[in-house]
């Protein structure tokens, strides 16, 4: 399978901006935060991401949060909107959810490298596990533009921490949802379905963007059946621009070696075959530069 | 507010156009960093630290927010010293970008060899010396910790340096007196000094009841550690009145630099406010110029060290 470049708009942003809260709704154990952020829409591809400064100045909390675009509209009265779906699970997403409208913003993007598409109009197959699937909207409408057909797999625990499958509904030709309760859909994985959904309609390339053990499945998938897998990896980042070097993965290069790469600026999306997801969390013994013996104290 | 200020500041003999710099660490090799303001109008880059072969840094997680303050643990992954003169300082020269090389080593032999192998590299405003970074030969130590082993890395650097280009030795806030290790990089030849670098810390993980960061412990930065920073220059100050110095530590506003340079910096580093905005370093030159203006000084040059003046009483 033949897959584009990613295209230039990456490399125009990010911009640095002052966005404006316009309206924060619950979806589920979620909720979908949607604020005007002037002229980032037009620059967002399906992948990208916002990171965006908490707790108003001056705050303790000194690190950005990074949640992937889930929408955009470019016809916004205040210049282009920008929604995305936050957990609220500790102080600075808790701020994020407590904004109301007309709060300030202060908002970076878009950031990373976003997800390739293929270049000639072949089946996919999406999926997506908990809030993760958020960007795979943007993008299942971006492949049917392109004449792909999209299916989508939405897993989570349970129904409620399931995202978008209303929207899915609307966008994808067939939905399947699992949950591991089996509060709503099939009990299970998204990879105990994915499969079947392969083989019914002819997927070649899965997009996959949620925990790392759900991409690491899929890009095993993928790669037993010998198609492409995308996957938005979700790494702890501390800027979200390419400075920190905390949101690294062991990434295998076109050259063969092994790095730890950053998912905030090489990512966060990957071919599903150049991570070594067994790996996340560790330093591999044949990455370059791996210590020959462990020791020292933490320092940059 | 109408005065305008004499924004130059001179670290040794590194003449520089403002005295808001990088700090190492914080800001790659000054590209990433150039999307969001223009880095060749702040004081210099100070790059990442560099060591003399490519290092894969610790496992993740890499990084715990702490209240005003961040851990981090990243174990100084980077390229090595030859694609970094090959790809960052070659984009920092053509870019027209005053640069601060970081030089970090196992051992004073590495201190040594990269001190040698940058020594004619052209556009290298000065050379600061991470010693406050691990350390094998001593077991865990960093040489910034013990006057003795600082002085040998800061004199092997020295050694292997151009005369024209000044070095400055990083310290570390976790040692009973900073004054002393200070004395002792100074007696070696450095020609200013760099404080502070982060301080260990932990934090656990009360969900998995384990060490929050792979690499268990880590530096602690950002504005918690400010007081701390600022209490270091004005001590180092204090003892080596005529030795230059380039404060650091959780600066995030104009103010906050305008501390460092009344207890004693020359000039200072933008660290970890980096990561909360991006265009920090450009914003606080701003901030420091309006602060200073307000306060009737002509230059930073005039508000280096002011807070040590005696108080005349008619």
């Amino acid at each position: 399978m033949s897959m584009m470049g990613r295209g230039s708009k990456a490399d125009v942003g990010p911009l640095q901006v002052r966005g404006e809260v316009l309206a924060v709704r619950r979806s589920g154990d979620y909720h979908v935060l949607v604020f005007a952020a002037p002229g980032v829409a037009e620059l967002t591809a399906p992948g990208n991401f916002v990171a965006i400064a908490v707790g108003g100045q001056p705050t303790a909390m000194l690190l950005r949060r990074c949640f992937s675009i889930h929408h955009v509209d470019t016809a916004g009265a205040l210049g282009g909107t920008v929604e995305i779906v936050v957990d609220a699970h500790g102080p600075g997403t808790k701020w994020l959810v407590d904004r109301v409208q007309g709060d300030a913003l202060d908002v970076i993007a878009p950031l990373g490298r976003p997800f390739s598409l293929p270049k000639d109009p072949v089946p996919c197959v999406l999926v997506g596990g908990g809030y993760g699937s958020a960007p795979l909207f943007m993008l299942a409408d971006r492949l049917r533009e392109r004449g792909c057909r999209v299916d989508m797999i939405l897993g989570a625990a349970t129904e409620s921490r399931l995202f978008g499958v209303v929207d899915g509904r609307r966008r994808a030709s067939t939905l399947t949802i699992t949950t591991d309760d089996g509060s709503l859909g099939t009990r299970g994985r998204v990879t105990d379905v994915l499969g079947g959904i392969l083989d019914q309609h002819g997927g070649q390339v899965i997009y996959g963007c949620g925990p790392m053990g759900m991409l690491a499945g899929l890009a095993e998938v993928a790669s037993q059946r010998g198609i492409v897998s995308q996957c938005a990896v979700e790494e702890a980042m501390a800027c979200g621009v390419g400075v920190c070097m905390t949101c690294v993965l062991p990434v295998v290069g076109s050259d063969g070696v092994t790095r730890m790469t950053r998912s905030c600026t090489d990512g966060p999306v990957f071919f599903g075959d150049q991570v070594r997801w067994d790996e996340v969390g560790t330093v591999p013994a044949d990455c370059l530069g791996a210590p020959v013996v462990e020791g020292g104290a933490g320092t940059r | 507010m109408s005065n305008v200020v004499d924004m130059r500041a001179q670290l040794a003999s590194a003449a520089l156009p403002s005295p808001v710099l990088t700090a190492s660490g914080c800001a790659a090799a000054g590209r990433e960093l150039d999307r969001f303001f223009d880095v060749t109008a702040i004081g210099a880059v100070v790059t990442k630290s560099i060591m003399a072969s490519p290092r894969s840094g610790r496992p993740t997680p890499r990084m715990a927010e702490t209240p005003a303050g961040m851990l981090n643990s990243i174990g100084l992954q980077g390229p090595g010293v030859e694609e970094f003169i090959r790809k960052d300082l070659r984009w920092l020269r053509e870019r027209g970008a005053r640069t601060v090389v970081s030089i970090a080593g196992g051992s004073v032999n590495e201190f040594a060899e990269l001190a040698n192998r940058l020594r004619h590299e052209e556009g290298i405003s000065a050379i600061e010396v991470n010693i406050s970074c691990p350390n094998v030969e001593s077991r865990g130590q960093v040489f910034a910790c013990d006057a003795r082993a600082a002085g040998s890395v800061i004199h092997a650097v020295r050694r292997h340096t151009s005369a024209l280009t000044p070095i400055f030795a990083k310290l570390s806030p976790d040692v009973t007196d900073i004054a002393d290790i200070a004395r002792a990089c100074v007696t070696a030849g450095a020609d200013g000094l760099s404080m502070i670098n982060t301080t260990l810390g932990m934090v656990i993980d009360t969900d998995t009841m384990r060490p929050a960061l792979a690499g268990i412990t880590g530096g602690l930065s950002g504005p918690a550690i400010r007081p701390m920073a600022v209490r270091c220059v004005w001590q180092v100050r204090q003892a080596l009145p005529e030795v230059p110095i380039l404060g650091m530590g959780g600066i995030a506003t104009g103010l906050d630099a305008l501390q460092f340079l009344l207890a004693g910096a020359n000039a200072v580093s933008v660290g970890t406010a980096v990561f909360n905005d991006p265009s920090a370093p450009w914003r606080i030159h701003n901030e420091l110029a309006a602060a200073l203006a307000d306060r009737g000084f002509r230059s930073v040059a005039d508000a280096v060290g002011y807070a040590h003046r005696e108080e005349v009483t008619i």
